[in-house]
């Protein structure tokens, strides 16, 4: 008997605890902040688009946030919401965000699917090594060096086509490549500069880490928005430029990229927005 | 849909994904029966070592593992099956899935040892035999014979597990669609080619191994 009871406690403890789970999931749908301007972001990914805790980082986050301000919607009116970067393009087109900051480079193939207002920001693909390698100095010097990369990642497919001689460790994420770079079982960890530069600003990470500064690539990151609605990205692009332009970018970049000491590509940057289509 | 099937190698990744599934399948059933021997020995210890296996590798997230084969033992411990790292990576993976599906395995096989009515280890015993030689002789050969469909269960499962097996680079199907969704997006037909590939893997199996247990079932 007693037996039964202590089960029909922990049953109901179970079924409460569940509940309540519910309920805070239905309040604000996975995401933070209360509002109703939903933006989706990486919640990943440090000096881009970072959750710790309730608080979001990063220099998505702040062109985000600098763009919904311009487009009437303040701070405390946003909910942010994580765009992973397989689901990017459903969340645009389901209408679950209005708009999507994720590091989301603006390529042919993507624009069939959803629009784009930006660039904000021209990467590129970059590699990351342990600060005391000197001999890894571009691409063209990692032959028979182990690399490190997002699985199915643009970065992964590029350097499998392009440098045949590398091998190449892919994992699920680019933090898995960052502890195994700095357990020194690969020798560098290859993506967008804008990422790379993140984790080496990481504070367990300075120091040890740092970006070669050679890319190899151009990645224009744009903002995603819903497929035809040219009035909301040239309003998106006149708050980029305006941005840009009040100095506001400059800052952003400093804030979120510099502490890694990451040098932006000034020939590139700050980028001009393309026409709307 | 076609011209994913044209510009990508999608017969390849499912060939890879078959042999990861028959290589582990194949490790999962030895370990497995070894495993499930120990758990239904006369020898306590060695009852305590299966039990305490199954109840490890049964409840440790597989993704878990495979992230630890590389990272932690690979890479932090420096444990390398292979200094090619994909080689590396399909290796962790084949022993990851055996190791993680034996545990299922020795439980699918405890249970069709629990088919043979306890008479017959009783008198294997009274006509001289040793544990080992009844083991061999008498029992497991009823037991394979009452577990193939829990078995056949466990095959399918393994063999959509191996998906599991991207998380550490393999060229496998599911390497192979992250890859896909990647530069051509999410889309319903990327989805229906891979689901469509793991069906017709494992329905056809799910078939035989029905099929077989009621052949092969021991009548009493």
């Amino acid at each position: 008997m007693k037996v039964r009871q202590f089960g029909a406690i922990a049953a109901a403890s179970v079924i409460a605890l569940s509940l309540t789970a519910c309920g805070d999931s239905a309040k604000d749908s996975g995401g933070g902040g209360g509002g109703d301007f939903k933006i989706g972001i990486k919640f990943d990914q440090p000096g881009l688009g970072l959750k710790e805790g309730s608080s979001y980082t990063g220099f998505d986050v702040d062109v985000a946030t600098y763009v919904a301000k311009e487009l009437g919607h303040d701070a405390k009116d946003i909910s942010w919401v994580q765009a992973p970067s397989a689901q990017r393009e459903t969340l645009i087109s389901t209408g679950q965000v209005k708009m999507v900051v994720a590091t989301y480079s603006i390529t042919d193939e993507r624009k069939q699917k959803v629009s784009f207002a930006g660039p904000y920001f021209i990467a590129g693909q970059d590699l990351l090594v342990r600060s005391d390698e000197s001999t890894i100095t571009g691409p063209e010097t990692l032959t028979g060096k182990r690399l490190c990369s997002v699985k199915g990642s643009t970065s992964a497919q590029k350097v499998k086509d392009k440098y045949p001689g590398v091998q190449l460790q892919e994992f699920g994420t680019y933090s898995e490549c960052v502890a195994a770079l700095v357990s020194k079982g690969v020798d560098a960890l290859t993506t967008d500069n804008t990422i790379l530069a993140g984790y080496a600003s990481q504070d367990q990470y300075k120091g040890k880490l740092k970006v070669v500064g050679k890319t190899f690539s151009e990645e224009r990151y744009g903002i995603g928005l819903k497929k035809g609605d040219k009035a909301m990205c040239e309003k998106v692009n006149t708050a980029i430029a305006k941005m840009i332009s009040s100095g506001e970018w400059q800052k952003a970049v400093d804030k979120n990229l510099g502490p890694a000491g990451f040098k932006v590509d000034s020939a590139t940057n700050p980028p001009k927005q393309d026409a709307c289509a | 849909m076609g011209d994913i099937l044209g510009s990508y190698d999608v017969l390849g990744a499912f060939w890879l994904t078959i042999r990861l599934a028959f290589f582990g399948a194949l490790g999962a059933l030895v370990l497995g029966t070894v495993v499930a021997v120990m758990r239904v020995s006369p020898v306590a210890v060695l009852r305590l070592l299966g039990t305490s296996y199954v109840n490890v590798f049964r409840n440790v997230p597989l993704t878990l593992m495979m992230v630890l084969s590389v990272l932690g033992v690979t890479y932090i411990m420096g444990l390398p099956l292979s200094q090619d790292v994909q080689q590396n990576a399909i290796r962790w993976a084949i022993v990851v899935l055996s190791v993680y599906h034996a545990a299922f395995v020795c439980e699918a096989l405890r249970s069709g040892v629990n088919t043979v009515p306890a008479g017959q280890a009783e008198a294997a015993r009274a006509v001289g035999l040793t544990f080992g030689q009844s083991m061999v002789n008498v029992i497991l050969p009823q037991a394979f014979r009452g577990s193939v469909a829990p078995l056949g269960s466990v095959l399918i499962a393994l063999i959509k597990n191996t998906t599991v097996a991207a998380v550490i680079g393999t060229a496998d199907a599911a390497g192979l669609m992250q890859e896909v969704i990647e530069n051509e997006t999410g889309s319903f037909s990327v989805f229906a080619i891979f689901a469509i590939g793991f069906v017709i893997l494992t329905l056809p199996l799910g078939l035989l191994f029905t099929h077989l247990s009621r052949r092969l079932a021991v009548k009493r």
